[in-house]
């Protein structure tokens, strides 16, 4: 298990939330992330997709340790991370970086480009201001940016340029991980393209890891290796990239890659939908059993109130690890 | 681990010298911050600007009052009548000048040393006219500036330094450490700072000997630390306001997974991102802090003669109003250099507001 760069087990990230009686804890919890496993090997892209509200962000923030893991382990190279105070952190930060979803939030509005790129620099301790400010020239040229533009503020650039910013960011401490917070999702199409492809890049060129969670597939199909689908706080499928794309094997990836529209106009009137009935559950009062049996077309399927009595667990199918109580090839 | 920075980019595409050389040629392409923005959108703003200008002068002329060539303050007259204002063109100096003054610092003695060297005797003549000792109202008025302009400085500071800084870790730190700093806040509001002024003044009206003697602790300083201990509460709370929306923002979540510590996170993040608010607050804070001055000099808790201030003027002037003769001149000015400048001074906060947040203009 400690072989993978980064690994993560059981990952569980609850919130307190209505409620709260003088002095008291608050009674309902918010299961935002459920019980997630995931291995990343180094060189590797792990895509984590799901709807809005499934959890994905969630996962790489307490991963960062922006939020404090309500349960759960994340080790990097068999270190524990979960546990750390922000000084305990400090190696750490050195090589997992995180990219930000929206470039415009993500760069301090009154700040150089030139103090952003130094920043990790110096809070690191690493060389002198002037060669930190070479650095910073030589992060933005990695980056696809003109160098000579250190000197100026967020604002003077595009969104594309912004995002840039923030992976030159992410680079400068040379990590071996990057999670990527659904980087490309705030940009426009054309922008995301060049995004991705400096992404693949970058990956190659330094060999690194990246957590990439997004919610459009096409992306996430173009740059993952392993993809892991998450429905309501947990991972119901996770398989390699082309065996999820080729041959889903949960209901829920199934009526999530029925969804995808085609660029052909023929292949796109023979496409057929699998539409989901109903509301994705609130996290707040979780359905019991499968937190997909309420929505679920393959429901019947299963022997009589299996789904609802029992939470299926993500088993090996195939090259796929899938939790489902209707594949018969399980147990 | 000095080298290793430049080492590695070796492998990155660029080498050091021609780093080097791009480097030098960045300086071309520098970038407008959000606060040279600011500062050309004030420049348009021509009432604001104007203001701004008049605040500058006033507050050169009042740093060099003992240079300039005004009558003295104090020096009395022995014309028991005020006397009224006489236009520069009828007469505009005339010699007598004596340099008296109360107890000045070594900076201001220099430089009444260096006015009588540079004009000697000659004084201006009583342009706005005397006052019924024969004090020269101009020379008061200046003079009476720079207490004002002294208060609002202490005042400024203290909710700088205090204010932001409590404020900002307020908002910052959140939960039970937050709602406790911010229930301290409560607390200190809730305390009528009117009577507490007049109390620890006349306690030390009471002690003053003493504390003078043993301690060096006048009334001014006192009425400075006392002025300085309410204007920041405010402060603390807009300021946390301001960090609370902000805390959440992505690139203080940046900042946090880069390992940047709270101080980092609050001094270098957080504090230049609500400076603007800060800044507009302060404009509108100090005509306040400037007219409480007044308003204590007038009750007599204050500055006391023979040094002036512009609440004392008020005194003065309010006394010499009978249904007799009205001495307009002892009010008016006074009045007037004061409305001037709180006038001045709002409208630069105002200009400096939405050259700030170009989102916020018009609206008030």
């Amino acid at each position: 298990m400690s072989e993978s760069l980064l690994s993560v087990r059981e990952l569980k990230k609850h919130f307190p939330t209505g409620r709260r009686s003088f002095l008291g804890r608050s009674h309902d919890v918010l299961r935002a992330v459920d019980g997630v496993s995931f291995d990343l090997e180094r060189g590797q892209c792990l895509g984590l997709v799901g709807e809005s509200g499934c959890g994905k962000t969630t996962v790489a923030r307490t991963i960062m340790g922006l939020e404090k893991a309500s349960g759960g382990s994340v080790t990097l190279d068999g270190h524990e991370l979960t546990s750390l105070g922000r000084r305990g952190w400090l190696p750490y930060r050195t090589r997992v970086q995180m990219i930000f979803q929206d470039p415009y939030a993500s760069l301090d509005p009154r700040q150089t480009v030139a103090s952003i790129l130094t920043e990790p620099l110096a809070i690191h301790g690493r060389g002198k201001p002037k060669q930190r400010k070479l650095r910073a020239m030589a992060l933005l040229d990695v980056v696809g940016l003109n160098p000579r533009h250190i000197n100026r503020y967020p604002h003077e650039f595009s969104g594309g340029q912004r995002q840039r910013i923030g992976i030159a960011r992410a680079l400068a401490l040379e990590p071996e991980v990057l999670v990527c917070d659904e980087p490309v999702s705030a940009l426009d199409v054309s922008i995301q393209a060049q995004i991705i492809n400096l992404l693949v890049e970058l990956k190659e060129r330094f060999s690194l890891a990246y957590l990439f969670i997004a919610h459009d597939l096409a992306v996430v199909r173009h740059i993952s290796d392993t993809v892991a689908v998450m429905y309501l706080g947990r991972v119901v499928e996770m398989a390699p990239c082309d065996t999820l794309f080729e041959a889903p094997q949960h209901p829920y990836t199934r009526a999530l890659l029925s969804a995808v529209p085609l660029a052909d106009p023929l292949a796109e009137r023979q496409r057929r939908r699998i539409l989901l009935e109903g509301d994705v559950p609130s996290p707040l009062h979780p359905p019991p059993g499968c937190a997909f049996q309420g929505r679920c077309p393959d429901r019947d399927a299963v022997p009589a109130g299996r789904c609802v009595s029992e939470a299926p667990l993500l088993l090996a199918c195939g090259s796929s690890l899938v939790a489902c109580h209707l594949d018969p090839s399980r147990e | 681990m000095a080298d290793q920075a430049t080492k590695k980019m070796g492998d990155w595409g660029l080498g050091a010298g021609e780093l080097e050389r791009i480097l030098s040629e960045a300086a071309k392409h520098k970038g407008e911050s959000l606060w040279q923005d600011a500062w050309r959108r004030l420049k348009a703003n021509r009432t604001a600007w104007c203001s701004l200008c008049f605040l500058a002068l006033f507050t050169s002329v009042a740093f060099l009052a003992p240079l300039l060539p005004l009558p003295s303050p104090v020096s009395l007259d022995l014309q028991i009548e005020p006397q009224p204002p006489v236009a520069p063109w009828s007469q505009f100096g005339r010699g007598g000048f004596s340099p008296e003054y109360w107890e000045l610092s070594g900076l201001d003695q220099a430089m009444v040393r260096g006015r009588v060297a540079i004009f000697d005797d000659w004084q201006t003549a009583a342009w706005l006219g005397t006052d019924a000792k024969g004090r020269d109202i101009l020379s008061r008025i200046v003079w009476g500036s720079r207490t004002s302009m002294l208060v609002a400085l202490a005042a400024a500071l203290c909710s700088l330094a205090i204010g932001v800084t409590y404020g900002a870790l307020a908002g910052y730190l959140g939960g039970a450490v937050d709602n406790l700093m911010m229930r301290i806040v409560d607390v200190l509001y809730s305390i009528p700072f009117i009577f507490v002024v007049i109390f620890l003044i006349t306690i030390v009206n009471e002690y003053r000997t003493e504390l003078e003697d043993h301690y060096g602790i006048n009334r001014e300083v006192i009425f400075y630390l006392v002025i300085g201990a309410i204007y920041w509460l405010t402060m603390a709370r807009v300021v946390r306001g301001q960090v609370l929306s902000l805390r959440h923002a992505e690139f203080i979540d940046a900042a946090r997974q880069l390992g940047a510590s709270t101080a980092r996170i609050v001094f270098v993040h957080l504090v230049p991102n609500v400076l603007s608010i800060v800044i507009v607050y302060l404009t509108l804070t100090i005509p306040a802090v400037m007219l409480f001055e007044a308003f204590l000099s007038f009750l007599g808790l204050g500055i006391e003669p023979p040094k002036v201030s512009w609440g004392l003027l008020a005194v003065d002037g309010s006394e010499m109003v009978n249904p007799v003769r009205i001495y307009w001149w002892l009010v008016v000015f006074p009045a007037a250099a004061m409305g001037a400048t709180l006038l001045a001074l709002n409208l630069v906060g105002d200009g400096l507001r939405d050259a700030l947040d170009p989102k916020l203009r018009g609206q008030s």
